[in-house]
């Protein structure tokens, strides 16, 4: 990270292509500067490093360190969020955690969300791209009618499946009318179907991402590669099967780990679908600690569940970085 | 050490505003002039929807005018947000409005100890004394830290078209007749009763009542402080609640029916005449008559067809057969406020006030004086239930404090949801205790 801004604030672009190991030494070669003005170079840069990412760090430090390490530090006490901060008990917070079956299970939602976007998402969303990624007429329609679902809020997204899924409401009278009133279902009220509706809601908005992304990788595949394996008879089928999923596995790999770290803050969509309901069966960890953070004022215990959280994700992203995504970097930095 | 200063610091300034209150209402009357620096005053209210919303307006207008020096800030904020989030973290902030939503009971306890509310006790004595015996929840350890503006108690509304076609000739007095009028409704392909599940105190409520009639008023009050829930009373409320579930009673797909938002709410239920019965408090006349003002339907026919009883009576219990659930708004007065929110507090629950309370909002007023405004007929029952009980006990949630009062209210769902147990909803509110 460092080198490559460093490299960035240097007059030459064509140095900033040169990888990192000589890129200290190059001012000197060219210039051939006494001791003083290569410290003066240094001096500036770190002047220019400071002034342009001096702000926005300043800002991640106030909006995103300090409340973390807040977090930590009320998940240490037992705290209602109005009294005094002055009982300290320790990691019993923790502890009360992973002993409560209500969290375990909103632990096993959030597992299932990933499991479920990934298996379910990735293959309908990749079909989707390949054949959008054809020429026909009304492909810019048809993709523009795909990602809509994704413009809309989160919010905006439950409110509207809120009122499609009531009961007597308009997903069942569209049922009725097609003969399938013997399906009908409480879509949110039935507990052990309670999730599936919300992946299903939460496929409906998110699998428009996943879809453009994918064809923004498609469309960096180099046309020739297609055309050769054209010309040598491969059909399409083996066209994408060869040529396109591979080499847009790396677009893949990003839509998996940004999907996967979307699955573990799951919220805003229970929260107005269910609340996490009923009776708990759709909690997801950031409900369950609205629920006891706000809800029952239980700040202390709510910063412990946060705190988890926060460490889950944290894990989830640096093991994905560094078995899954390395890869890629490591790709990119042989090609050039 | 750090909870003993603050304790201290909050003392010394409650003590030295009850002096400077007590100083400027010498001196208001006579000498206006003793208090005329500019005062701001905000105030927190959950009036966000009319007529309770220009109703307040107007009211802090009306002091404005008769106090010159004096600023009102309002913000109305929704229920929830208001109670769960914004008072808790402008409080624990020290940044708190000067007059703000009180719901009393155990929250106010809670406030109360962490030195966040003004002692009204002194300062307010002669409007204590005239609102009576409703100002209780409000009151902690002897003393006074807000003063209601309405109080009521729940009863089951119905309508009674619908219980005339399914041939119910008259209101349920025993949990037997209610769910022989239950089974009637059903036969008749009316849903009897609406619950909002999704919200969860809706449904807690039905256990509540079982509570009110099985655990004797010693037991219930002495919870409420001790949070002691051993007495084999609160078993039996869940069981209780178990056989009436049985009967299936509810709406379908009531786990996931809201209380109050839109036609398939479950008041909405009640209101368009597709459920029969909803078990709720004072103030579900205006929400229903809301719910179909949102809608564009007339309300002209629900008035025409509304009634209201108290809650059936069950048998067996420890409990006082005429005592009644209920609960008010008021506001409280944060302990760095002016002195002229004590003033206003004085104001908002003035008979005047009060009156049009009842005949502008329509809503029921805590002053006796203001008792004869009440012109709606159901609310005027309503009233008199609440006037011949035996004793009127706070919503259990609110009594036990947010914590334990919505552990309670989960537990008491999952026996609606059919996976919990009369005995879990007590472990678990035993529990929360513990971590209190």
């Amino acid at each position: 990270m460092q080198t490559k801004e460093a490299s960035g604030t240097r007059p030459d672009p064509a140095d900033t292509m040169s990888a990192g190991s000589d890129s200290e030494t190059k001012p000197e070669k060219k210039t051939r500067t006494p001791e003083q003005v290569r410290r003066r170079g240094t001096a500036r840069k770190w002047g220019e490093i400071s002034l342009f990412t001096g702000p926005a760090l300043l800002v991640f430090l106030i909006f995103v360190v300090l409340p973390v390490g807040l977090a930590a530090y009320y998940s240490f006490y037992n705290w209602n969020g109005i009294e005094d901060l002055d009982n300290f008990i320790g990691l019993d917070n923790y502890r009360r955690a992973f002993g409560d079956s209500a969290f375990v299970h909103a632990l096993r939602n959030n597992l299932f969300v990933i499991v479920m976007s990934l298996l379910v998402q990735l293959p309908v969303a990749l079909a989707v791209a390949l054949v959008l990624n054809r020429k026909f007429r009304g492909r810019s329609f048809m993709r523009m009618v795909i990602f809509a679902p994704y413009i809309l809020s989160e919010v905006i997204t439950a409110v509207l499946w809120l009122l499609i899924l009531q009961p007597h409401g308009p997903l069942d009278a569209w049922m009725e009318n097609l003969g399938l009133g013997g399906l009908r279902e409480l879509w949110l009220a039935d507990l052990n179907l309670v999730m599936w509706t919300v992946f299903f809601v939460v496929s409906w908005k998110y699998i428009g991402l996943a879809i453009i992304l994918f064809l923004a990788g498609l469309s960096g595949v180099p046309k020739d590669l297609q055309e050769a394996a054209a010309i040598d008879g491969a059909s399409w089928w083996q066209i994408q099967r060869r040529i396109n999923i591979p080499l847009i596995a790396p677009t893949i790999r990003v839509w998996m780990f940004l999907s996967i770290i979307g699955s573990i803050q799951l919220f805003d969509m229970v929260w107005v679908l269910t609340r996490g309901g009923p009776a708990g069966a759709s909690n997801t960890i950031a409900t369950y600690m609205f629920q006891y953070g706000f809800m029952r004022s239980q700040y202390g215990y709510g910063s412990a569940v946060a705190v988890i959280l926060f460490f889950l994700s944290l894990i989830a992203a640096l093991l994905y970085m560094v078995f899954v995504l390395r890869r890629d970097n490591i790709d990119e930095g042989k090609r050039r | 050490m750090m909870a003993n200063i603050t304790r201290v610091v909050a003392g010394v300034a409650l003590a030295s505003s009850v002096l400077a209150l007590s100083a400027c209402s010498d001196s208001t009357e006579t000498n206006p002039s003793a208090s005329d620096a500019p005062v701001t005053l905000t105030w927190w209210h959950n009036g966000n929807n009319d007529p309770l919303l220009t109703f307040w307006a107007d009211v802090a207008e009306e002091f404005e005018a008769a106090n010159p020096h004096v600023t009102i800030e309002i913000e109305a904020i929704q229920n929830e947000d208001l109670q769960r989030t914004r008072i808790p973290v402008a409080l624990q902030s020290g940044d708190a409005p000067d007059l703000f939503q009180q719901w009393g009971g155990g929250e106010l306890a809670q406030q109360v100890d962490a030195g966040h509310l003004m002692d009204l006790t002194d300062v307010l004595a002669d409007d204590i004394d005239r609102l009576g015996g409703a100002v209780a929840p409000w009151s902690y350890q002897d003393k006074v830290y807000g003063l209601p503006y309405t109080f009521g108690v729940e009863g089951i509304w119905y309508r009674p078209s619908l219980f005339e076609a399914a041939g119910i000739d008259s209101e349920p007095a025993t949990m037997d007749e209610l769910v022989d009028a239950v089974e009637a409704l059903k036969a008749a392909g009316i849903t009897p009763i609406a619950v909002g599940a999704f919200d969860n105190w809706p449904a807690a409520h039905w256990w509540y009542n079982f509570a009110l009639r099985q655990c004797s008023k010693d037991v219930l009050q002495a919870s409420g402080i001790s949070l002691d829930f051993s007495d084999p009373c609160f078993v039996e409320a869940g069981q209780q609640l178990e056989d009436f579930l049985a009967v299936d009673p509810f709406n379908e797909g009531f786990l996931a029916t809201s209380a109050q938002q839109g036609a398939t709410s479950s008041a909405g239920q009640l209101a368009t005449g597709n459920a029969a019965m909803e078990l709720m408090g004072h103030w579900n006349v205006f929400v229903l008559r809301g719910i179909l003002a949102d809608e564009g339907i007339d309300v002209d026919a629900l008035n025409a067809d509304l009634g209201w009883f108290p809650m059936p009576a069950t048998t067996g219990g420890k409990g006082d057969p005429t005592a009644a659930l209920g609960g008010g708004d008021g506001f409280s007065c944060y302990v760095d406020a002016p002195a002229e929110c004590a003033e206003l507090l004085a104001y908002i629950s003035s008979d005047d006030v009060q009156r049009r309370f009842a005949e502008v909002v329509g809503g029921l007023p805590v002053a006796p004086n203001a008792a004869s405004s009440v012109t709606d007929a159901n609310l005027v029952e309503l009233a008199e239930v609440a006037g011949n009980a035996g004793y009127v006990q706070l919503w259990l949630d609110t009594t036990y404090g947010n914590n334990i009062g919505t552990a309670m209210n989960a537990a008491i769902v999952e026996i609606f949801a059919g996976i919990g147990t009369a005995q879990d909803v007590v472990d678990d509110m035993t529990e929360a205790a513990a971590n209190q």
